[in-house]
């Protein structure tokens, strides 16, 4: 599946290029364009500008408070949740501004998945975690939803671990598979972007690890956009990383790019450890 | 700040320039022992050659450990693949000494012959890129480094006039042979030293600006062509 309907070139191609980190406009999925964020009186994020490509992973990096999780929020308006924030700019989906009054939140929630730090199943059957979705979301038979949940667990790397107990409550599941789990609930109504904030931060290293190798297995299908902590998670998952500080965007570039030899001293002292 | 990182880089440091300082000064000796004919010399130089690899393993390992604890990137990651590659091309510029020193004993052997050749010029040459290169890497001077790699023409240029007067000669003098072999293996030595200083030139200049400029001729851009032998 390739939701924008662009070819995926090789990802060592499109490191390679000349122009790299240049991406053509149209395969921009999310552009952030002069875009702000308040908490009342607080500006959490500072005019910040960039282009997020579509069907790549790219990693939002910088120390807490620097406005990285507001952005990765505003993309599909959890923020709206926040008493007191509102946002300046645009922030463009596919062309539209998100923020657009006549945009509908539900919709846009639907396109634009979200995963978040602890893993937050329902309390219900597995298969009803999965399903719970595309019920919300439209009338399918149960052959269908059968259909969907399959494919969902399989796409998050889950569907042989669980396929013999579908009816086990998902809590019973360990927090690698339950963040599993909550990825195959996202995929399930179909979105085409996919939203991580800090998705392995509660995580043991082995599960850390498949969700990484899930996040790769699912580049190219999705537009993933990940905040991360782990400077070293962001430079083996993503493809682009932006570093924010201060609620500034101080770089956007290739991931390889920005961990071998950033352009700005400041991500480079931050991501050696030498500040932040 | 990653403190125990920042205190390894310095470990690391210390170590690369001592085994810098070393190789910088077997060269020299070498070049003594060659030009004087000094036994003595040349077998330091050749008894001193295990030093040398043990300090080179030494780097080698330490560099190792920072990648596999400390996972370095940027600037970091720069250093300990620059120091990697430095190490390899200063474990090479020693293993030339000690060449250079046993063609010394082997002429100390010899009736002592004139050399009519540029080949003081050429060591002198060749000892200074190395200097500067060593002196680049502890400043991080990056325009000292685009010199030595401009420089590198001209240390290759005296190599070849000097391969062809020892050809000369040797057709001249067949007796002389033996002798001359050991100089113009001497002067192919001393412009492989030349072009491991080069190497580091250009590891250095990765090291900081993140660009690999090795095979690219705009190294010389900002300086010029090398300057020509008058």
């Amino acid at each position: 599946m390739n939701l924008l309907n662009i070819t995926m070139p090789d990802r060592a191609d499109v490191l390679s290029g000349n122009n790299a980190g240049q991406m053509p406009a149209e395969q921009t999925h999310v552009a952030v364009d002069n875009f702000s964020v308040f908490y009342r009186a607080n500006q959490a994020v500072r005019d910040v500008t960039f282009n997020i490509p579509a069907g790549y992973v790219t990693a939002i990096i910088g120390p807490s408070g620097c406005g990285k999780s507001t952005i990765l929020r505003a993309i599909n308006r959890m923020n709206d949740l926040v008493p007191g924030c509102y946002a300046k700019g645009k922030l463009l989906f596919d062309g539209q501004n998100v923020y657009d009054p006549d945009v509908d939140v539900v919709m846009l929630r639907r396109r634009v998945g979200m995963v978040f730090q602890k893993p937050n199943p329902f309390p219900k059957s597995i298969f009803d975690n999965v399903a719970y979705g595309p019920k919300l979301h439209s009338r399918v038979g149960q052959n269908k939803l059968a259909e969907i949940v399959e494919h969902s667990l399989v796409d998050a790397a889950l569907w042989d671990e669980v396929k013999d107990r579908l009816d086990d409550n998902a809590l019973s599941l360990s927090g690698g598979q339950q963040q599993r789990l909550c990825i195959a609930r996202v995929l399930a109504v179909d979105p085409e972007i996919l939203l991580m904030d800090e998705p392995t931060s509660a995580l043991d290293p082995r599960a850390t690890l498949r969700i990484e190798n899930l996040i790769a297995d699912l580049r190219g299908k999705y537009t993933i956009i990940i905040v991360t902590h782990n400077m070293q998670q962001a430079a083996r998952v993503s493809d682009f990383t932006a570093f924010m500080y201060e609620g500034v965007l101080i770089e956007f570039g290739l991931t390889r790019e920005i961990f071998t030899k950033p352009k700005n001293k400041q991500t480079d002292d931050y991501i050696t450890g030498r500040f932040g | 700040m990653n403190i125990q990182l920042q205190k390894e880089i310095e470990k690391l440091k210390k170590q690369i320039l001592a085994l810098s300082a070393k190789v910088e000064n077997d060269v020299c000796l070498a070049v003594r022992a060659a030009d004087n004919q000094d036994a003595a010399i040349a077998r330091n130089v050749v008894n001193r050659e295990k030093e040398t690899n043990v300090m080179e393993v030494n780097v080698e390992e330490e560099c190792l450990k920072i990648l596999a604890l400390y996972q370095p990137v940027a600037s970091d990651l720069r250093y300990i693949v620059a120091v990697l590659k430095i190490n390899q091309d200063l474990e090479r510029i020693g293993d030339l000494a000690v060449h250079i020193a046993e063609r010394a004993l082997f002429l100390c052997s010899q009736p002592r012959i004139t050399i009519p050749f540029r080949l003081e010029q050429m060591a002198n040459k060749t000892q200074q890129s190395l200097k500067k290169v060593l002196d680049a890497f502890v400043n991080f001077d990056e325009a000292a480094a685009r010199e030595v790699c401009a420089a590198d023409h001209e240390i290759d240029d005296m190599n070849q006039e000097i391969f062809q007067q020892v050809k000369e000669i040797i057709m001249q003098n067949p007796r002389q042979f033996e002798a001359l072999l050991q100089i113009m293996h001497i002067s192919r030595h001393l412009e492989r030293i030349a072009d491991h200083a080069t190497n580091i030139a250009e590891d250095l200049i990765y090291l900081i600006e993140g660009r690999i400029v090795r095979h690219a001729a705009e190294i010389f851009q900002t300086k010029g062509p090398p300057e020509q032998n008058s």
